[in-house]
């Protein structure tokens, strides 16, 4: 009988710029009871919140993220220990 | 150090004359410098705030160096990038890059910058006499990125 506990993914969610002050938060740990979840996966437990988490990560809104300060794409998958940042279209230089 | 992140200004003359210390075989330098306008979409900025992405940010930096440096035949490159509280007029970042020829070394500096507007994860966030907003990307930015 295989323990639950082997297929918690644990991440270090990061909240930046103007998706910080919508979600009032900077961060927070997140675990997801699943197998090889994805960045989409990600972004729909969160949608499901409801308030300013659907309402910045509906379908077609413009958001950025990171695993491990890399970029990454939706269907990426993500990791125990993961950082996942999650930020709007950057704009510096 | 090909990147910097600082708070602090630079001198512009000073980097290029670091950078190029050494390599006689430097034909080209081209540098590109970003400073922070007084309007912006119709508006007076008053302060332009940087925020940043510890971590993330020098080494976004750095991968657009190493990949300005496959792609083009060049010498050295330098990026530094300001971050926290700026004002009209101050300068926000530096591109450097020397290279024997003028052509590669123009193109990697182009490169570099629509590289960085789009992947090094900073953001600007305007204070104004109407309040507070965060500069929106645009997509001109995308379009000059994908020409590479």
């Amino acid at each position: 009988m295989r323990d639950a506990t082997e297929t918690a993914v644990r991440l270090r969610l990061v909240y930046l710029a103007r998706l910080r002050e919508a979600f009032d938060s900077s961060g927070e740990t997140l675990t997801l009871d699943q197998e090889a979840p994805t960045i989409d996966d990600v972004a729909g437990r969160l949608r499901a919140r409801g308030g300013p988490w659907a309402d910045e990560l509906a379908p077609g809104r413009a958001v950025r993220f990171a695993v491990n300060h890399r970029l990454a794409r939706r269907d990426d998958t993500v990791s125990d220990g993961d950082e996942v940042a999650i930020f709007p279209p950057v704009t510096g230089g | 150090m090909p990147v910097r992140v600082q708070t602090g200004d630079f001198d512009a003359g000073r980097e290029i004359a670091s950078l190029r210390a050494g390599d006689r075989g430097v034909g080209a330098i081209a540098v590109f410098v970003g400073n922070v306008r007084d309007r912006n979409d119709d508006a007076d900025v008053g302060r332009l705030t940087l925020e940043h992405y510890p971590g993330m940010t020098e080494a976004a930096l750095e991968d657009i160096v190493a990949q300005a440096k496959r792609r083009f035949d060049i010498h050295d490159v330098l990026v530094i990038h300001r971050v926290g509280a700026l004002a009209p007029g101050d300068q926000i970042v530096l591109v450097a890059v020397t290279g024997s020829h003028r052509g590669a070394a123009f193109d990697a500096c182009e490169f570099t910058m629509d590289y960085l507007k789009t992947r090094a994860p900073f953001w600007k966030k305007e204070r104004s006499k109407d309040g507070e907003r965060w500069v929106e990307a645009r997509a001109s930015d995308d379009e000059a990125a994908a020409r590479w």
